[in-house]
């Protein structure tokens, strides 16, 4: 059974209002951190947890924040990335749904120590409840002296805010993101300089997300040592995943980092399986945009060593065999599942939120969704493998922002490793439409329930 | 700070980008650049024709860039050390990109106005595969008129947004834009608005393809069959120095435009009286043939020993001059 750092109180009546969180001892690390700690020491401890960014890059979080400009007489920002819109994951939508206030403590001792007297909490335009419960949760801190002028008599000001985002996939991109907040388009700008350079209305600013703001509450309250100690290498700490695709339980978990994948797949405790008696057949680990894989080697290296939850053993290998942990978008795909249409509908995706800025991207993602489109329907070649993976190829790494790698690693990684299902899909035209293309092959390792019963 | 492009040293002034070092080298380590343009603040990093790679960051720090880098947009570092032409990566990732732009891009040249003076035309030639792997549908768009003398084409445009930079940057109001995301973006004006102001006739100029063209030019010749001719006059807009290139055909100015440097740069932009309202001889003070390079389909037809002028061609005396060259051209 793993540690609950952000879920601890999930299940209490009431958590969301300030005085149930308050009386579970909640603003703790609000008090400690302001009234015992520098703003340096807070990103001391942070930089001792070895936290990574929760939203996908997995940089870490203390040497972020240490990069930010302290220029005299400039405001500094601290900006929350909840623009969370990555097909697949959804955990940054529980936390604020549920324990809206651990993200509004971490949002404060975040900030202090950041020296930021102005920050956003940038959420997704349809997360209309989302949004409704910050304001509700914010309004609810600063009446209780948690927010405004001169918090908890320390001297120190902090006016939080809320902005619903463009609606945009893209806006998630934290550029973009600044573009967005600022009132401009949401185009994503050209690095460097860096957000911590020259960031919201060109001032040096942070952005992080929300899972990793979240987890500076548990950093600061129990110290950067002992969150350190949970998880594995330089995987540290609890990370929450999405569990959804072909699982028994969809839903949102908070795993120790280091969790074996077999044990997060199929134990009671987290996915418990693959529905209906299924076999797994691919998994896509953090989010779309990372690469798929086929069951055998998202649960096993390719050393044939258990593979784990954490941001080294899913990238083993990196693009050759391994995926990545993302954002913790976590999707199963059972054996019935077609990887072609499930490809298209991914590609379809990035074409249509893809900013249009740059060519490669703008132009790249519809070319690639038009050839996986024509391959779904039985109008494909056996060319359009290449086309694809050299098109993808094109894209990758060409791009402004890492849209255009998101849009190329399922494409790519989808025809390494299940290349025969595309074939099969021109082999077979008339069927491809009609008929999924089940592969016991890709079937994993472990024998189905009722094998083992019998 | 010393920086090494194709193996060929230059020294630069510190915050000087990739593509302007090369630019000081001159010749072929020049990227291309089609969304970049020098006079306009922010442009740049968004077509990726300028693509580069660089092998060596600094001294300092002498490990290579991860990826390849957008040479317009990333600044130069003393020792740092940079392929363009000699990258077979950069060399793939470019050809990559001009299939991208052929991709919503009609291969039209035949008829475009813009036909050469294209510089889509020009990278597709010098860094394009021979034909294109896409097979389906492009988008296409009826042309519109944004004004009462530039015409909007945006079934070629490729989206560099310098005519957005220009009318944002140079313009008293911008109303025009980006409308859309992704390969449905369009270049578009608010409802029913005009672009009518002072300077936007520069936005024809800095359009890289045939996108927006000029009504009272366009369709009226072939660029290689015309005369460009440097002039000037005192234009009484307090932005606008009057110095411009009148486009010749026979005693008739067809078009005035602003100079452009050797990269397809204006020099000055310039404003809409000059460009529009001034296309007699007699409104200009000429001051000589505009050279034309070589290698450009505008140099044909164009000498630089061309006297006489073009508009000289009532001068009895200057014909018998160059009798050769009238009988020539009357038989055109």
């Amino acid at each position: 059974m793993g540690r609950k750092l952000l879920l601890e109180h999930i299940n209490v009546p009431g958590i969301n209002t300030f005085d149930v969180y308050r009386k579970k001892g909640g603003y703790a690390s609000v008090e400690k951190a302001l009234k015992t700690l520098t703003p340096d020491a807070i990103v001391e401890e942070v930089k001792k947890s070895g936290l990574r960014g929760r939203g996908g890059a997995g940089f870490p979080t203390g040497m972020k924040w240490s990069f930010l400009a302290k220029p005299e007489g400039v405001a500094r920002y601290l900006v929350c990335n909840a623009d969370e819109s990555e097909p697949g994951t959804f955990k940054d939508r529980f936390l604020m749904t549920y324990i809206p206030h651990l993200l509004i403590e971490g949002m404060i001792v975040s900030s202090f120590a950041l020296g930021a007297n102005t920050s956003y909490i940038y959420v997704r335009g349809e997360m209309m409840p989302q949004i409704r419960i910050l304001e509700r949760a914010i309004a609810e801190a600063k009446n209780a002296g948690f927010l405004g002028k001169n918090i908890l008599g320390t001297g120190y000001d902090l006016e939080l805010y809320v902005q619903p985002g463009g609606g945009a996939y893209i806006c998630g991109e934290e550029t973009a993101l600044l573009e967005s907040l600022e009132g401009k388009r949401g185009n994503p700008r050209i690095k460097p300089p860096f957000p911590a350079i020259a960031g919201l209305y060109g001032c040096p600013t942070v952005v992080n997300n929300v899972e990793s703001i979240a987890a500076v509450v548990p950093i600061i309250n129990e110290g950067g040592d002992e969150y350190a100690k949970i998880g594995i290498g330089r995987s540290t700490g609890t990370k929450l995943i999405s569990a959804g695709g072909n699982v028994k339980k969809p839903g949102v978990y908070e795993i120790d980092l280091g969790l074996s994948c077999e044990e997060f797949l199929y134990s009671d405790e987290y996915c418990g399986g693959i529905a209906n008696g299924k076999r797994l057949k691919a998994v896509v680990a953090g989010g779309s945009s990372v690469p798929i894989v086929p069951a055998n080697l998202f649960l096993k290296t390719i050393n044939n060593e258990p593979r784990l939850m954490s941001y080294e053993s899913l990238a083993d290998g990196g693009f050759v065999s391994g995926t990545m942990m993302g954002s913790g978008g976590f999707i199963a795909f059972d054996e019935d599942q077609c990887i072609v249409r499930n490809t298209w509908n991914f590609t379809r995706f990035y074409h249509h939120e893809s900013c249009g800025q740059c060519s490669p991207c703008r132009e790249g993602t519809g070319w690639m969704e038009k050839v996986l489109h024509r391959l779904e329907y039985g109008h494909g070649k056996m060319s359009d493998m290449d086309l694809l993976v050299d098109v993808s190829k094109k894209i990758e790494g060409n791009t402004i922002c890492p849209l255009g790698d998101a849009a190329a690693w399922p494409v790519a990684s989808a025809i390494r490793h299940f290349r025969d299902e595309f074939e099969w899909h021109v082999t077979h035209a008339s069927e491809a439409t009609t008929r999924n293309y089940g592969l016991a092959h890709y079937a994993d390792p472990l024998p189905k329930k009722e094998e083992t019963a019998a | 700070m010393k920086v090494t492009i194709d193996g060929i040293p230059v020294e630069v002034e510190p915050g000087t980008s990739i593509l302007n070092a090369a630019r000081q080298i001159g010749g072929d380590v020049v990227p291309p650049a089609m969304c970049y343009y020098s006079k306009l603040q922010g442009s740049g990093g968004k077509c990726r024709t300028c693509l580069v790679k660089v092998s060596k960051g600094s001294e300092k720090d002498p490990r290579p860039m991860p990826k390849l880098v957008a040479s317009c947009r990333t600044t130069v570092m003393d020792g740092m050390e940079v392929q363009n032409l000699t990258s077979p990566e950069v060399i793939e990732a470019r050809k990559g990109v001009v299939e991208m732009l052929l991709i919503n891009h009609p291969l039209d040249c035949p008829i475009c106005d813009q036909a050469g003076e294209c510089d889509l035309q020009n990278l597709g030639f010098e860094h394009g595969a021979a034909k294109t792997r896409y097979e389906f549908d492009r988008r296409t768009f009826h042309k519109i008129d944004i004004g009462d003398k530039i015409q909007l084409h945006m079934t070629r445009c490729i989206l560099c947004y310098r005519c957005v930079f220009t009318a944002d940057q140079i313009t008293d109001h911008r109303i025009h834009g980006i409308l859309n995301r992704g390969d449905h973006s369009e270049i578009s004006t608010y409802i029913q608005a005009a672009v009518d102001n002072d300077f936007s006739g520069n936005v024809i100029d800095v359009c890289p393809v045939g996108a927006l063209t000029d009504k009272t030019f366009r369709f009226k010749n072939r660029v290689w069959f015309t005369k460009p001719v440097e002039a000037h006059r005192d234009c009484d807009h307090e932005k606008c120095n009057g110095k411009v290139t009148l486009w010749y055909k026979g005693e008739d100015v067809l078009r005035v435009t602003a100079r452009k440097d050797v990269y397809g740069e204006v020099e000055e932009f310039i404003c809409n009286t000059c460009r529009f309202d001034k296309k007699k001889t007699s409104d200009w003070v000429i001051e000589g043939p505009r050279k034309v390079a070589n290698w450009s389909v505008q140099s044909a037809n164009h000498y630089e020993m061309l006297h006489p002028l073009p508009v000289v061609k009532t001068n009895p005396l200057l014909q018998e001059a160059n009798k050769e060259q009238f009988e020539r051209e009357t038989r055109l």
